[in-house]
């Protein structure tokens, strides 16, 4: 029964996704797409700085929304709100481990398996390589796709492989959590400032820049970075917690 | 020659996600969701949404695996001599 149960849902899911994957009308090829048959010509002619020129990467300059992402225009700038709030959820969830799982004294929970030289040696070996990675998605949040998100999850990773191989490791987790504080208490900051400056919270209040550079965008990329830095200790308390149980 | 892959992938990650269910070893269920993160994210790249493939990639196929696995091989099975 459960097994037919299994087979039917897995049907309906798998019929949807080739009905998605294989249904070329919303997604067509790059540059045949007509804007105009998909959204409102309301958001196409949406004119707020009186400049409707084309944006050309590494020229247009002073633009309304800097980053030469879309994704990122929209998570950290227009809906940064909404950011401020996932951030916000994602500590309510590393405080409820915390609670749950959190003591005292603490030792590093014994592995079942002896890693061996390969794993040991392989892994301070790609350490570095991740946590390089994920630093760099962090930082060109607003040029390349990935962000703050994916970069604070590749860092925390990096440290996870770590764990996975040395059973006397354990990270500093003291300055994680203040880290993570910091990071928290620096967006709410850098909202507060363009509240102030600008009159609304979270307002980019920085020079724009030309799009496409490292140094552009304004705010955006420092508070992807800080995001980067909040969802990676986070997640490395997390992990903490899970790989180390009270001292008997 | 895309749609033939569109199609391939679909019908795979169908499979795979089968398979990961009806496992009797958790293990290879793990594996096999792996397996299955990888999938979605060139489905996602088909789709044009690379900031989810990303976040999948790393998510999905890094850290709930490993975590998983870890799990896995860490807890003591019951009758286990301590």
């Amino acid at each position: 029964m459960k097994q037919v149960l299994a087979f039917i849902f897995t049907l309906i899911v798998g019929g949807l996704m080739i009905l998605s994957l294989n249904n070329n009308a919303l997604f067509t090829e790059y540059g045949e797409n007509n804007p105009e048959d998909t959204y409102s010509d309301s958001y196409i002619d949406r004119d707020v700085r009186d400049n409707n020129d084309d944006v050309i990467y590494g020229e247009s300059e002073g633009l309304e929304s800097a980053p030469a992402n879309i994704v990122t225009a929209i998570v950290a700038d227009y809906r940064s709100f909404d950011t401020l709030g996932e951030i916000t959820v994602l500590f309510i969830s590393s405080l409820g481990v915390a609670l749950l799982l959190g003591g005292k004294k603490k030792e590093r929970m014994a592995l079942n398996y002896s890693p061996n030289f390969m794993l040991r040696i392989g892994s301070r070996a790609l350490f570095g390589i991740i946590l390089m990675t994920g630093v760099f998605m962090a930082v060109h949040g607003h040029l390349t796709p990935g962000g703050g998100f994916p970069g604070g999850t590749m860092i925390a990773s990096s440290l996870l492989l770590l764990y996975l191989a040395n059973d006397e490791f354990r990270t500093k987790v003291q300055g994680f959590k203040l880290l993570e504080s910091f990071a928290g208490i620096a967006y709410v900051a850098i909202g507060l400032a363009g509240l102030y400056i600008s009159g609304y919270f979270l307002e980019n209040f920085l020079p724009t820049g030309t799009i496409g550079e490292l140094f552009s965008a304004g705010i955006i990329p420092i508070i992807y970075v800080l995001i980067g830095l909040k969802v990676g200790s986070e997640i490395t308390g997390i992990i903490d917690n899970f790989l180390t149980e009270e001292a008997l | 020659m895309i749609n033939v892959i569109e199609i391939v992938l679909s019908v795979l990650l169908v499979i795979l996600a089968f398979i990961a269910i009806n496992s009797q070893s958790l293990i290879k269920s793990v594996m096999l969701l792996s397996g299955i993160s990888m999938l979605a994210v060139v489905a996602f790249v088909l789709l044009k949404a690379p900031d989810v493939a990303v976040t999948e990639a790393v998510i999905g196929s890094g850290l709930v695996t490993s975590l998983f696995v870890f799990t896995l091989l860490s807890f003591r099975k019951t009758g286990d001599i301590q």
